[in-house]
């Protein structure tokens, strides 16, 4: 198993023990695609003489397509049964996982093209390639996963796993009427219980509108993100 | 570390079923955040996702408009938050819209804030005198606006819009949406309809980009390819025979001859209007760098989320833009440690085990919040807003005027 980083965070390292993390920018896949196609003189020319960015703009979605491209080698070295990769946000998702359709239909051939033709081809087959969508228990995340996964299957055509709610507060509703009027207890346990029934409605709304499996993943309890985190939150995930 | 006070103010969070009493209307600023406002003309909120960016963008809106500006909140983020959180149920466009705003109080559904409102006295009732609008960044519209206002005749614009090349460059590449959120960020400045732009910045590490932008498009002007492409209108020479140069060749290698041949005609129906769009890209910047354009930092008291903020901290600093403010978000609040024996009985020992865990957790908050506050990532006595996370969604009005009444109150340094 393999997980890759984009956008340069190294959020991921040490969080996972045991767990190989690459971590991939476009300017580095687009330089190695380059001189894994016979082009290091060219790769170096351009690099050289600053056009690197020029063919970057003259032709949208290049630096998304090297990412997607090497994602894909990555996938078909046969050294990983599963490659998982950390995407962009939803917002820039859709238009990342559409640079293969977007190339296919304004370079028509050339080596770049042969790749978006690959890459379109991964993103096409679900038993090849998944998105597992994650949201929180909350109105705006709620309609922005919506949106996100009615673009996803309509305008790129990827499988849709099912999707992840994320630090859901799932717990019983508390007593609260049992504590005293005005008391930091029952103002404690109306404040919680108002957060659960939020995350509770909001979970419902998504399955009204999404018909997709929910997995929920509990809050971790303190606000750092740690190996121990990490791995209570996967024996969540197993356990759902 | 001690002047670095509690996150939200204990009597703001012992009933949280409703929101706060909003402060007085259009009364003269007093708190670090009005008073940030009141010397502002573009206010540029950056932060990582999920930490209430948006929210806080439409809720200075609102204050600001309550301080009688005529605010307009620009996203650039292509999600629909920002439409979410002012509760439009059609979604922004690339125009400004204008929220409605009720006279002095807001669209709050919650007996405790109208009778607070109304309670305030004359300036509680009276009509707000300000404005909010909104709107969401359509970049390639921004671009065919700024290539139509820049083109010599309509039939240059026209043929420049009509390039495929160039169709490419406006709607989907990512320095272009860049560009084009400063571009419009000046228009906006410009527009006599508003007074202050709030700017909603995409949650990505490369948010900030927008602040070279710019001087990026100038550099692509002086490139010695686009010198090079520009040069058959000057000399006569057929795209044909430019396609053959060996650099061109070298590119069309790569990226497939039709694109090479596109972006020639795109440089040659471009000629001449460099010059517009460079002096409009150093208007641009010196805005940015403006004294009355500030930067607003957005966090959660989560480590991760504080360690982004220290990055965009730095990041502005290296390009000498101090942060005017920060705005922590999403505080659990605290509602004091569990006193006495833990209850047996397990309903009582559950509202026992609530309130020591919330006590907690913001405890623990509190001192991730400090390593920003206090390690000199921001400059020492910036002002610091805790709001608390809300026992509802903000995707209406009346939610956002209590996150507003937060704001107002803020600055707990």
């Amino acid at each position: 198993m393999l997980v890759v980083e984009l956008d340069g965070k190294p959020t991921l390292d040490g969080l996972l023990p045991g767990v190989e993390v690459q971590h991939i920018s476009a300017s580095a896949a687009l330089a190695e695609y380059l001189d894994t196609h016979g082009l290091s003189r060219v790769a170096k020319r351009l690099a050289s003489s600053g056009i690197i960015e020029v063919v970057a703009t003259a032709s949208p979605g290049i630096d998304d397509i090297v990412v997607l491209g090497k994602i894909k080698q990555l996938e078909r070295s046969g050294n990983y049964d599963l490659v998982v990769v950390d995407g962009p946000a939803a917002g820039h998702a859709i238009t990342f996982l559409l640079a293969a359709k977007g190339l296919l239909a304004t370079v028509r051939g050339g080596p770049i093209a042969a790749q978006a033709a690959e890459v379109a081809e991964l993103l096409a087959d679900p038993t090849r390639c998944q998105v597992i969508l994650v949201t929180l228990p909350e109105a705006t995340p709620v309609n922005e996963a919506v949106e996100t996964a009615y673009a996803l299957e309509d305008r790129v055509g990827v499988h849709l796993a099912p999707v992840v709610v994320n630090a859901m507060d799932d717990g019983a509703l508390l007593a609260a009427e049992a504590a005293p009027e005005g008391s930091p207890l029952r103002a404690a346990a109306e404040f919680r219980n108002a957060r659960r029934r939020l995350h509770a409605d909001a979970c419902d709304r998504l399955a009204s509108e999404l018909a997709l499996p929910q997995l929920h993943l509990p809050q971790v309890a303190g606000s750092v993100l740690d190996a121990a985190a990490v791995d209570h939150l996967a024996d969540a995930w197993e356990a759902s | 570390m001690t002047r670095r006070a509690n996150p939200a103010p204990r009597a703001n969070t012992g009933a949280p079923a409703s929101p706060p009493p909003p402060p007085p209307v259009d009364s003269p600023p007093s708190g670090a955040i009005p008073s940030l406002l009141a010397g502002t003309d573009v206010l540029v909120c950056c932060g990582s996702g999920g930490v209430g960016k948006t929210t806080t963008a439409a809720a200075l809106g609102l204050e600001a408009a309550r301080q009688g500006r005529r605010a307009v909140v620009v996203t650039i983020d292509p999600a629909k938050r920002l439409a979410d959180a002012l509760g439009v149920p059609g979604g922004l466009g690339n125009d400004p819209v204008r929220i409605p705003l009720e006279p002095g109080g807001s669209g709050s559904t919650g007996s405790t804030t109208t009778a607070a409102s109304t309670g305030t006295g004359s300036t509680g009732t009276a009509t707000t005198t300000g404005e909010l609008w909104a709107l969401m960044l359509d970049t390639a519209s921004t671009f065919d606006g700024l290539v139509q206002a820049n083109a010599a005749t309509p039939e240059q614009a026209e043929r420049i819009i009509a390039n495929r090349f160039y169709r490419n460059i406006a709607g989907s590449l990512s320095g272009t949406q860049e560009y084009m959120a400063a571009e419009r960020l000046h228009a906006l400045h410009a527009d006599p309809r508003f007074d202050l732009v709030i700017v909603d910045t995409p949650p990505t590490r490369n948010a900030l980009d927008f602040l070279d932008a710019p001087g990026t498009l100038a550099r692509f002007l002086d490139h010695p390819l686009f010198r090079l492409m520009m040069m058959p209108t000057r000399r006569g020479l057929k795209v044909l025979n430019l396609a053959t140069q060996p650099v061109l060749r070298t590119i069309g290698k790569v990226v497939g001859g039709d694109v090479v041949a596109d972006a020639i005609a795109f440089f040659q129906a471009f000629a001449g209007m460099e010059t517009g769009f460079r002096r409009r890209a150093d208007e641009v910047i010196t805005l940015l760098h403006g004294d009355r354009t500030r930067y607003l930092l957005v966090a959660s008291p989560r480590e991760d989320t504080i360690e982004e903020a220290r990055f965009f901290a730095r990041r502005l600093g290296e390009k000498a833009l101090p942060v005017a403010a920060v705005v922590v978000n999403r505080c659990t609040p605290d509602f004091g440690p569990a006193s006495g024996k833990r209850p047996r009985a397990a309903a009582a020992a559950a509202l026992h085990d609530n309130l020591a865990e919330l006590h907690a957790t913001a405890t623990t908050e509190r001192h991730h919040a400090a390593a920003l506050l206090t390690d000199h990532a921001v400059p020492p006595g910036t002002p610091t807003v805790f709001v608390p996370t809300l026992p509802t969604d903000v995707h209406t009005l009346a939610a956002l005027e209590a996150v507003r009444g937060f704001l107002h109150d803020g600055a707990t340094r």
